[in-house]
């Protein structure tokens, strides 16, 4: 996140070097923003669960810990695959890419069929988002998550066309490598998230 | 009128003697800012175009006074501020528990005798008193001007605060948190009275304070329950919708219930609806009204009927 | 400063084209400016009448012009509106975008098309809040829960109005922290970047920490509201001063994101007016970068009534005192900018010294609020409501207006009536004072503030804050008049009307599109006024 040295020419139509720097600090800070977001529920955990300690132990024993560590495992091995095609792009190899993207939006899928099974077995017990704080806290933490696993899922697919297309090679590939942060980013709060809630309780 | 409500506790001067200072330096400062700004504003005004004008960028001994001198003053204001609060945060072991409930838009005082009193607090001249204090609903704010005292009250929770009163008279109480429609009603009184008056208010002379007024005909006694026991704040007399349906011209009219049933308003009716205000809900309106049982008298509820009559 | 490298001879300027197409697809940084002018003022003025309407109510001390309920509507409308649609927004993407990429020498923002993706999720909380009003919600600017959760009006469409507009300020602030580290012209190194750059700066580093919490706060309330979560519901096991910390949290560092851009502007029209250089320019910019750093740290200073501990009340007082520290060093520094000036009262001048006046009555007022004891008697009453209108009217509507009448001959390459704007001046600086005057020692005798109807004794204080109210009415509506009929037939703009040295001035106006043939190289700072060689005194 180097600034740019202030005796290079840059204009509207920036050199690629300078967009290239432009758009990533543009994605940095844009992640900085959403950790904040989760940031605020983060800071209701912390506050809930110094307040309720038992009640959080004892509703964490209802998670489905096998769910949620196949997920922590899938998401895990996404995040891999999508660093695989970031690195396969700077390579110049379209179609690895490619398929490097695929399974990571594949992943993405499964993530979301598992956390599917996973709410409708709580509905089932009936247990929803009013059931109490520490429930609240877990439908608002996946579901914002699960938003952003959607979101992510949308963008990678726009990018897996466009690197069929070709319209990505050695040279040009930011918005791989965007759509790969913001994947890691999805990515990397999961990996809070489970401790907290399925773990630690 | 003053520019200060009178001290009426003995929290007030305190809080007085923090807002003299910070006013007094203030005007100082402000006064020096303006003086100066007017002053460079005229002697340096454009006289011609093109005139010469000094390379002036800055001057770090200035900054460094101009940043020390407001420093040192704010944090001796800051102590000066907090040693304040702490004393009015801290009540005297020997204070006199009084709690208080806010609803909308109603306050309650429970007291250690018994007593209980609504929306007109009584407290002793130089006995203090500790104000426990909870919501019934969403926030309030206790607020007595004359004793430089607010405390927001919340539900689920006792918050207190405390306060000698010094000074023999009514005082104004006021909600200072906004609690919805009837926040601006949302008005009591506080009466300090003298040592004998207390005694008299806590244990002789059944009705109290009701005497003084039992000479009113009851219309005009009702009216004045009307306003003071905080009735107006959901019971318009023009026939405007507020809180709970208007007084005007109910009395002696069909009155449909949520239920579906009907009802004549008669004197039982509106008896009831004061004593017991669940039992019967007007359609379209929410089951929030607290009850008076123990609040209003008879004699009180047959003048507030008498003027609800009177509202055609 | 720079070399002057517009060929004239291909000057095609901006606003050449039309239709609304033009506008509404526009990636010009200058055209999604003048969108967010317009859409920012027009909010100003709904909101403004909202307040005259509120006003009227309180002329008498009965609630007889609109009933109680209808009354806090209107504070909720006035506040929501001022706060979320006009004034964060506000001076930061409407001179923001216009002033940015002129400023620094570059063609355009970083990133042009999420500019102009902000300004439509701008035009989308727009919209939403327009729905909003069918049922409009009743609960304060604040939504302070358990009411905003119990209330029957309509404060999910509100609060998701507001989420979204969130989106939008959060994508600008963005743009403008990239565009400033990346797009500088050469030469333009960080201390010669004009102060109103260093403001922009800052107030997008606050856009971008505190929204997010902001967000999903109003979308916790959502929540709560929909889903029966019960994090601020006491019944639930909430605390509804959790709400109070989340949405300080946001709302401080807010007011700061209001009032930044405003010392950015009075930081630019001082310097051109009195022909001296800025006074203690480094003073100036890292204490705008102070001030956003501490501002994250004082949110508590609203609650000292809440319920909070001694401690924590006695560390949040403590912080508030430090963060009038930067303040006071601006406000000496633009004054002693004057010294030896050769000062010129032009309409934009008399806003900055008016801004420099009522800034001050805000900030010392803001000392009181900061003092614990005295806020215990202060909060909550008109005393709060005066103190903020002096920063956020007092303080930054006049730097809006000194930047109205400042780059206006830039921006629309038009010359509005001077005189008349000097007449414009003089009701909205009287009526500003005659109305939120009195409030201070309103609030000082008790009178709470949100009071739908109020006690006789404070009648005729109140109404002559009514009166005010309609001085400053009138005020604004010669301003207005005045620079809409200015764009109409007002006399073309020549390049540099005040003899600026600043970048922007250095072109046509208005500008053309892509601002700069050549990306100009840069080779002093931007307020070299005056002799050089009595140097630093």
């Amino acid at each position: 996140m180097a600034e740019a040295g202030a005796d290079q020419s840059h204009g509207h139509h920036m050199d690629p070097a300078t967009e290239y720097s432009s758009s990533k600090l543009g994605m940095w800070l844009f992640l900085g923003t959403e950790i904040l977001l989760f940031g605020g529920l983060f800071a209701a955990y912390a506050i809930f669960h110094a307040r309720y300690p038992e009640m959080f132990f004892e509703q964490h024993l209802e998670l489905n810990r096998t769910m949620g560590a196949i997920n922590t495992c899938v998401l895990i091995f996404s995040s891999l695959t999508m660093a695989m095609g970031v690195s396969a792009i700077k390579w110049g190899k379209q179609k690895t890419a490619a398929t490097f993207i695929l399974i990571t939006i594949v992943c993405g899928i499964i993530f979301g069929v598992v956390k599917y099974f996973e709410y409708s077995a709580k509905f089932e017990h009936h247990i929803y988002p009013d059931t109490s704080i520490f429930f609240s806290l877990y439908f608002l933490m996946t579901g914002l998550h699960m938003i952003h696993v959607f979101i992510g899922l949308a963008l990678l697919a726009v990018i897996f066309v466009l690197t069929l297309k070709g319209k990505f090679n050695a040279k040009y590939n930011t918005p791989i490598e965007l759509g790969g942060l913001y994947w890691h980013l999805v990515d990397l709060i999961w990996i809070y998230l489970f401790p907290l809630l399925y773990l630690v309780g | 009128m003053t520019w200060i409500p009178e001290v009426a506790s003995n929290l007030a001067s305190k809080v007085d003697g923090v807002l003299f200072v910070i006013t007094v330096l203030s005007l100082i400062f402000f006064l020096l800012i303006t003086a100066i700004l007017i002053i460079f504003a005229v002697k340096y005004r454009r006289k011609r175009d093109n005139e010469e004008t000094p390379y002036i960028t800055g001057s770090e001994p200035l900054e460094i006074i101009w940043t020390v001198i407001p420093s040192i003053l704010l944090i001796a204001l800051f102590v000066y501020g907090f040693v304040v609060y702490k004393e009015m945060r801290n009540p005297p072991a020997d204070a006199v528990d009084i709690t208080v409930t806010g609803k909308q838009w109603l306050w309650t005082f429970d007291y250690y005798n018994g007593k209980k009193t609504l929306n007109e607090l009584y407290v002793e001249q130089n006995i203090p008193v500790r104000m426990v204090m909870i919501s019934d609903d969403v926030l309030h704010s206790f607020f007595i001007p004359g004793f430089r005292v607010k405390q927001d009250v919340l539900p689920g929770r006792y918050v207190q605060l405390w306060f000698t009163p010094t000074k023999i008279g009514t005082f104004d109480i006021f909600c200072a948190e906004y609690c919805g429609t009837g926040h601006s009603v949302m008005l009591g009184k506080v009466n300090v009275l003298s040592p004998e008056a207390y005694d008299i208010w806590e244990h002789g002379l059944p009705g109290g304070q009701g005497q003084a007024v039992a000479s009113l005909p009851p219309a005009e006694l009702g009216e004045k329950i009307y306003k003071e026991k905080g009735c107006n704040a959901c019971h318009s007399i023009d026939g405007s919708t507020l809180v709970g349906p208007s007084f005007k011209g109910v009395f002696g009219h069909t009155v449909e219930l949520a239920d579906g049933s009907k009802v004549e308003a008669d004197e039982n009716y509106i008896r009831e609806s004061i004593l017991e205000p669940q039992a019967k809900i007007v359609k379209g309106f929410q089951p929030v009204m607290p009850s008076f049982k123990g609040i209003l008298s008879d004699e009180e509820v047959t003048a507030v009927i008498a003027y609800i009559k009177t509202l055609k | 400063m720079a070399n002057h490298s517009i060929a004239h001879n291909v000057y095609v300027p901006f606003l050449e084209k039309k239709g609304f197409l033009s506008w509404i697809l526009t990636t010009d940084h200058k055209r999604i400016g003048i969108l967010y002018l317009v859409s920012i003022s027009l909010f100003f003025l709904i909101a403004g009448f909202i307040a005259l309407l509120m006003r009227f109510e309180l002329l008498t001390p009965a609630s007889d012009f609109v009933d109680p309920h209808t009354y806090n509507v209107l504070f909720t409308l006035h506040g929501s509106i001022m706060v979320f649609f006009f004034i964060v927004p506000g001076l930061a993407a409407s001179f923001g975008n216009f002033l940015i990429p002129l400023m620094i020498g570059a063609r355009d923002v970083a990133f042009p098309k999420l500019n102009i993706a902000s300004y439509w999720i701008y035009l989308l909380g727009t919209a939403i809040l327009l729905f909003a009003l069918l049922k409009p919600a009743d609960t304060g600017w604040t939504f302070y829960t358990p009411y905003s959760a119990t209330t029957n009006t309509d404060v999910v469409l509100l609060t998701f109005g507001v989420f979204v507009l969130g989106f939008s300020s959060i994508l600008t602030g963005l743009n403008f922290i990239v565009t400033t580290h990346k797009m500088r012209a050469p030469g333009m190194t960080w201390h010669r970047l004009p102060l109103f750059i260093w403001a922009s700066y800052a107030t997008a580093v606050l856009q971008l920490l505190a929204t997010p919490v902001v967000g999903i706060t109003l979308l916790l309330l959502i929540t709560e509201r929909t889903l029966g979560v019960g994090f601020f519901d006491p019944a639930k096991g909430g605390d509804p001063i959790l709400f109070q910390n989340f949405f300080w949290f946001y709302s401080h560092p807010a007011v700061y994101i209001m009032i930044i851009p405003a010392m950015g502007v009075i930081s630019e029209i001082i310097p051109v007016f009195s022909r001296k250089p800025i006074f203690g320019y480094k003073a100036i910019a890292y204490s705008s970068l102070g001030i956003a750093f501490i501002s994250f740290l004082v949110w508590a200073h609203h609650m000292f009534t809440s319920g909070i501990s001694e401690t924590a009340a006695m560390i949040f007082s403590f912080l508030t005192f430090l963060v009038a520290i930067p303040t006071a060093i601006k406000v000496f520094n633009w004054t002693a900018t004057l010294y030896r000036g050769s000062i010129q009262l032009h309409s934009a001048m008399l806003y900055a010294l008016g801004f420099i006046f009522l800034f001050t009555i805000g900030g010392l007022t803001g000392v009181f609020l900061g003092a614990l004891a005295a806020d215990i008697h202060l909060h909550d009453t008109y005393f709060v409501v005066a103190h903020m209108h002096y920063v956020m009217i007092g303080g930054t509507v006049m730097g809006f207006f000194g930047a109205l009448h400042f780059w206006y001959p830039k921006w629309f390459g038009k010359m509005f009536n001077e005189t008349v704007a000097k007449i414009a001046w003089f009701f909205v600086f009287v009526g500003f004072n005659v109305t939120f005057f009195p409030q201070f020692f309103l609030g000082i005798q008790g009178m709470p503030r949100r009071y739908a109807s109020y006690p006789a004794e404070f009648e005729s204080l109140m109404a002559l804050s009514t009166y005010g109210s309609w001085i400053l009415a009138f005020g604004i509506l010669i301003m207005a008049v005045n620079l809409i009929s200015g764009l109409i037939s007002g006399e073309k703009a020549p390049e540099n009307p005040y003899n600026s040295l600043s970048l922007e001035w250095q072109m046509p106006s208005p500008p053309p599109h892509e601002n700069f043939e050549e990306i100009p190289q840069v080779t002093d700072w931007t307020y070299g006024y005056g002799k050089k060689k009595e140097l630093e005194v």
